[in-house]
Parts: structure tokens; C-alpha cells; sequence
């Protein structure tokens, strides 16, 4: 507990406050709220019920109203911490409730009916999880088919992405040929084209291949991306020429040289490219939302829609399911951050 | 068989020129020694051969056969990298094995020919290693290693010795020497030490500016350079050139007169020449000598002296600004601003006339 105490009161040169002090911590402390800080609120309110979702002001974590079983009433009854009109406190049961007047019980006493203005009690709260938030859903909702077409989704266009942006970026790295560069350019140049411009025009062409209403309409329009092209012809830059020419002296063919040697040696870049490809995949939404109507093809982004109804929005299952389709990404960054933040300072300088 | 023929090669990038008309024929067996200042087109020439790039005119041929068009893979030669160039991803038995899985060679014979190339390069301890895990030496041996378990019509090697230490290249090049007569396989050397070149070659070829200068055994090389360039850059200390004017000519005997009273008969087929000529006077700085005055000496203020313990290598300048570099075998030569006086036997000197070329012997 001391080390801690000294970890985060750690100063330059170690004595007074200097104000840099100050500020740095200010801004690790305000940076740490602003991102963790709606991470945490998701994940307690997603075992939040209805009731408390609506509750203000809001909490972190999630509580439950304690209640307790009293003699004479059928139904469990909520406790409430009560002050008495002679000053002092005592937890008692509400029994019933006649406009700003409670007519409260002691549970150990249930016949004599106290009345309380509502202002001076407050519930009894616990800490407690409404698992059923995440329970439900696997019954009622298919979460599993859903899960199931995500999965599908991503592991398809990742291995397509890996696949066919390796092959544009060995050809535009390692052969010279007329209007090369400003192939290059193009491909980069798309980055500026944002989805939502094109979004008509390829829903037409996907319509005119047949692909609507399909998993592979999901896939196909998106294996191709100009980061993915520029990020692994970047790196495929760094891996010296004379390799090839080794490879070539040793009757290796073309694709050999692509499959044998450059792949494995791009491996890095490949790696942030699939962890890349995987979060984006993962979290589309817009695009299988248009291309996919059948909702047994949904995808998990596209299926927790369909909470948000146009009445009313069951928030108590979109958080809980929310929570749980973020589970893969945070996984991927915990477990694979390393190659993320060396593979991008490989792509550049080296 | 590993004969070679170059025939009228061009090789141009756009407007730039890199090799001009290069005429060579490599015997079979041969060690030919490729060496030029950097950027005179050596190791282009090289990858011509090999196959890794096209010349833009002229032919090549192996064995009798025209190759020019051939892919490098199917020209059955085998080529060292400068750098090694070994798959980083594999083992140095992978390495090996590449080139042999690639022409679906049985598993069997690729085996035996790693283990037989592994004895020979002492490399069996390491086959498992991956080559980050090995030193500049024991890349360099794997990298030898690949081109032989290929056993190929010739070597082709680019500089291979130029990432060693001083120490490890000289060990080295021995091997390679040991290893070129046991193969008795062509092997073309490309190299920017002429020292290399001398101690290699069964010939040389000394390049400049994407032309051959001159071909030769490398004995012929260091005694009868072709031209002013081969005599600067074959033997270290450069040879000393200086600018002497023709006073007589004749068809055995060329009298030059040069700087510091130097004035020298040298005997030379001088029928080209007329007196008043420019000409170079050039004498190797092991054939100067120490003399005590007189007839054929000239008079130099020395600038340096380096005692080297069996020789001194003396820096000294004649009549104001023409350097001369004399290695002596005596020691114990007063430094700095001196006076010395050396004496340049004439039977050693070599004479060029206002081209550059050589004047021949008589």
C-alpha cells in the first residue's frame, strides 16, 4: 500500500511540488477519468435493473433496494433507513405509500403502522448484480447466432484483408513498373474517401452482384484497405532487396519469393494489420446494418439494434450486451498491444 | 564446365550508362577477380551474369550456350551476397536446403549434400541456429554454404569479405582460396581491395567508369599496368607518378627529364613519342632507395616518416609540390622538413605518355 502511496506521489527530484508535478498529474489523473471512466460506468450500469438504470443521480456501481419478509404481508417489503421526529434512526419496512406519506413497520414489530414523511428516509441499499441482464439475452435474443455471423464476418475479411493487401503491397514495394507510385498514390488517396459518401454507390454494386441480404456483402467490400496496403508496403520496404535476388538464384518462383520469404518476414506488420482488421470488422455496424435484412443474418452490432425499439430502448440489455461484444477487442489489445506498437514504429523507421 | 563468354555488353538505366562494350571470357575453373573503385559498374556486371538484371545489349554465354535471355534461376549458377542475404525466418539447414526443395530435389540427397557442405565449411554445429544467432564469420560460411550445396556451374561472389573484421577477412580469404582449388569451380569475385584482388585472382579485371581497363594475371598487372589508372590502383603504397617532359626519343630509349633535377634513360619503345612531350614517369614507392647524392638521384624534403620496424614508409616532396612516397628498408630516417636524397633505379620505372597509356617496354 506504501509503494503505491509513493508510485502515484512520485516528484521531479523528489522534493516539494514542483507545478509541472502538479500538472502532469492533473492530466494522467483527468486522461485516466475521461477514458476509463465511461468503460467503468458501461460495465456497473450493465448489471443495473431497469428500475436503477432510471435512478438519479446515477451510480457506478449497481444496488439493489434491500428487502426483508414481515410478518402479515404477503409480499417482501423495502427497507428504508427512517428518521424518527424524536431524532433518532431506525431501519423500517414500507408497507404502503399514500401520496408524500409512507406508512412504514419495524419488521420486528409489524402491528404498530409508524407514518413518515417520504423526505426523511432514505432506501437501504446493497450491492447487488442483475445477472439477468446478460442471462436473457442467451435465451430470448440470438445472441449466439449473432455471435456466430460476427465471427464468421471477421475471421473471412481478416484472412481476405491479410491476403489480398499483401499481395498489393509486395507488388507496389518490391516491383518497378510504370505508374507504380501513383498506384500507390490512388490506393492512399481513397483513405480520404469516407464510407458514408460511397455508401449508395456500393450498396448498388453489391446489389448488382447479388451479394445483399448475404454475410459475404458484409465481407467483400471491405478485405480491401488502403491503411492495410500502405501500412505492409511500408514494412515490405525495410526487407532488403538481396533476399529476393538470393531467392530468385535459388529457383524460387515469384510466388514463392511472396509466400516464403516476404510473408513470413512482414509477420510483424501483418500481425497489427489482422489486430486492426479484426477490431474494425468486429465493430461495423453501419455497413451490415444497410447490406443485411434478415435478422437471422445479423451480425452481434447490427442485432443489438434491435433493443432500440421506436418506443422504448431496454438500455438494461444493450449495456449488458454491449459489455460483452467489447470482450474480443479488449482481449485482442491486452494480449496483443506489444506487436501493435512495434509493428507501427517497425512500418516506419528502421 | 564453367566457361563464361561476354559478349559487346551494354547495360544502360534510362540515358545513364553503367557499362560500356565489356568483352571478357572466364575459363572453366577460373578464379577472375572483378576490382574497381565503387560505382565503376563491377557488381552490375556481376548481377548480368547472374542473371538478376538484363544487359540492354549483347550476349552472354555459359558453356557454348546463349543465356542472355535465360531467368537466373535456370542458368545454374549460384551467387554470395555482400550482405549474406540468408533468410532471416529460417534455420541455417533451411537456408541450405532451400534452393533444393525449390527443384524438388528427394529428401534424401539434399540431406546428404547439407552434411557434406556442413564438414567441409565446419558449420554442422550451428545447422539449427537461425542466422541472427551467428557472428559475421559463421553467416558468411552458411552464405558459402548455399551456393555449394547447389553445386553449380560457377560462383558468383560480390564482395563477400567486405562486412568482416581486418583479422577475420584475411582467414577467410584463405579459405576461399583453399576452397576454389578443391572445387576447381569458375568463380567470378567482385571486390573493391586490390589486395583481395592480387592474392585471388588467377586473373583480374580492373574496371572503371563501366569499362575494362585491363585484364591480366595479377603479376602482369602490378609489373606492366596498360594505364595510369591500373598503376594507381593495383599495389599499396600507390605507385608514385610524376610529370616528366620527353627530352629524346628513340626506338629503345626514352630520356625524360622531371622535377628535382630528375633525368632518367628509361629503356622504352618511345617511336611515339617526340621530345618536348608530357609524359608520367611512375616508380612504385617499394623500388626507391635510399642513396647518398649523385648521378640519377633526386633531392626530396621528407613530411612524414612512419616506422613501420622493418621498412619506413617516407612522405617527402620533390621541387615544391610533387609528392613522393618511398617505403625504405632501413630505419632510423630524420623526420620533417629534411633533405634526403633517393635515387629511382631506372630499370624500375614506368612510363605513360600524355593519354594515359602505357609506353611498352622495349
Amino acid at each position: 500500500m506504501s509503494g503505491v502511496v509513493t508510485f502515484l506521489t512520485r516528484r521531479r527530484g523528489g522534493r516539494g511540488w514542483h507545478w509541472t508535478d502538479v500538472v502532469s498529474w492533473l492530466w494522467l489523473f483527468g486522461g485516466l477519468v475521461i477514458m476509463f471512466g465511461p468503460a467503468v460506468w458501461l460495465v456497473g450500469s450493465s448489471f443495473k435493473t431497469p428500475a436503477q438504470l432510471a435512478v438519479f443521480p446515477p451510480t457506478i456501481l449497481p444496488y439493489v433496494s434491500q428487502q426483508a419478509a414481515v410478518e402479515g404481508y404477503d409480499k417482501p417489503l423495502t427497507l428504508y433507513r427512517v428518521k424518527l421526529p424524536d431524532g433518532s434512526t431506525k431501519v423500517l419496512a414500507e408497507a404502503r405509500r399514500v401520496g408524500i406519506v409512507a406508512q412504514m413497520v419495524d419488521p420486528q414489530a409489524p402491528n404498530d403502522i409508524v407514518k413518515i414523511n417520504i423526505a426523511n428516509r432514505q432506501p437501504v441499499r446493497e450491492i447487488g448484480f442483475a445477472t439477468e441482464n446478460y442471462t436473457e439475452p442467451f435465451v430470448h435474443f440470438d445472441f449466439l447466432r449473432y455471435l456466430r455471423n460476427s465471427v464468421f464476418v471477421t475471421v473471412m475479411a481478416t484472412l481476405i484483408t491479410l491476403l489480398t493487401n499483401s499481395m498489393a503491397a509486395f507488388a507496389l514495394s518490391k516491383y518497378k513498373f510504370r505508374g507504380r507510385d501513383l498506384t500507390m498514390l490512388l490506393i492512399v488517396g481513397t483513405l480520404m474517401v469516407p464510407l458514408s459518401v460511397i455508401l449508395v454507390p456500393l450498396y448498388s454494386v453489391v446489389g448488382a452482384v447479388g451479394l445483399l441480404d448475404s454475410l459475404w456483402g458484409v465481407i467483400l467490400p471491405t478485405v480491401a484497405t488502403p491503411t492495410g496496403v500502405f501500412l505492409l508496403r511500408q514494412y515490405m520496404l525495410t526487407i532488403p532487396d538481396e533476399l529476393l535476388d538470393a531467392a530468385r538464384m535459388d529457383n524460387a518462383s515469384e510466388w514463392q519469393i511472396y509466400w516464403r520469404i516476404v510473408l513470413p518476414l512482414a509477420a510483424p506488420a501483418l500481425a497489427v494489420l489482422a489486430i486492426f482488421s479484426v477490431v474494425w470488422r468486429w465493430n461495423d455496424f453501419l455497413w451490415p446494418l444497410v447490406v443485411l435484412s434478415r435478422k437471422e443474418l445479423y451480425t452481434l452490432q447490427v442485432g443489438l439494434n434491435t433493443y432500440a425499439g421506436q418506443l422504448n430502448v431496454q438500455w438494461h440489455y444493450i449495456l449488458a450486451m454491449t459489455v460483452v461484444t467489447m470482450i474480443p477487442v479488449v482481449l485482442v489489445f491486452v494480449f496483443l498491444q506489444r506487436y501493435i506498437t512495434s509493428g507501427i514504429a517497425g512500418t516506419g523507421l528502421k | 564446365m564453367g566457361r563464361i563468354n561476354l559478349t559487346n555488353i551494354d547495360r544502360a538505366y534510362g540515358r545513364m550508362k553503367i557499362l560500356h562494350d565489356i568483352n571478357l571470357d572466364v575459363g572453366d575453373g577460373e578464379m577472375l577477380v572483378l576490382v574497381g573503385p565503387s560505382g565503376c559498374g563491377k557488381s552490375t556486371l556481376l548481377r548480368l551474369i547472374a542473371g538478376l538484371d538484363r544487359p540492354t545489349a549483347g550476349r552472354i554465354e555459359i558453356d557454348g550456350a546463349d543465356v542472355t535471355d535465360v531467368s537466373a534461376a535456370q542458368r545454374g549458377l549460384a551467387m554470395v551476397f555482400q550482405s549474406y542475404a540468408l533468410y532471416p525466418h529460417m534455420s541455417v539447414r533451411q537456408n541450405l536446403a532451400f534452393g533444393l526443395e525449390n527443384i524438388r530435389m528427394p529428401k534424401g540427397e539434399i540431406d546428404a549434400r547439407i552434411a557434406e557442405a556442413a564438414r567441409m565449411l565446419e558449420i554442422a554445429a550451428y545447422l539449427d541456429r537461425r542466422p541472427g544467432q551467428l557472428s559475421g564469420g559463421q553467416k558468411q560460411r552458411v552464405a558459402i554454404g548455399r551456393a555449394v550445396v547447389r553445386n553449380p556451374t560457377a560462383f558468383l561472389l560480390d564482395e563477400p569479405l567486405s562486412n568482416l573484421d581486418a583479422e577475420l577477412r584475411i582467414s577467410t580469404r584463405a579459405e576461399l582460396a583453399a576452397l576454389h582449388k578443391r572445387l576447381a569451380t569458375t568463380m567470378i569475385y567482385v571486390t573493391h581491395d586490390q589486395v583481395e584482388a592480387m592474392t585471388l585472382a588467377d586473373r583480374i579485371v580492373v574496371m572503371r567508369a563501366g569499362r575494362i581497363e585491363q585484364v591480366g594475371r595479377p603479376l602482369d598487372l602490378y609489373n606492366a599496368p596498360a594505364n595510369l589508372f591500373v598503376a594507381g590502383f593495383i599495389g599499396a603504397p600507390r605507385m608514385n607518378l610524376l610529370p616528366v617532359k620527353v627530352r629524346s626519343a628513340s626506338g629503345g630509349e626514352v630520356h625524360v627529364e622531371g622535377p628535382g633535377e630528375l633525368s632518367a634513360a628509361i629503356a622504352a619503345d618511345g617511336s611515339t613519342l617526340r621530345p618536348g612531350d608530357d609524359a608520367t614517369l611512375g616508380i612504385r614507392p617499394h623500388d626507391i632507395e635510399l642513396s647518398d647524392g649523385g648521378k640519377g638521384s633526386v633531392e626530396a624534403q621528407v613530411t612524414l616518416a612512419e616506422a613501420l620496424g622493418p621498412e619506413t614508409v617516407v612522405h617527402a616532396t620533390i621541387a615544391g609540390d610533387n609528392r613522393l612516397v618511398a617505403v625504405l628498408k632501413s630505419q632510423g630516417i630524420e623526420t620533417h622538413g629534411r633533405p634526403i636524397s633517393l635515387a629511382l633505379p631506372p630499370k624500375r620505372m614506368h612510363l605513360f605518355d600524355s593519354a594515359g597509356l602505357r609506353v611498352a617496354s622495349r
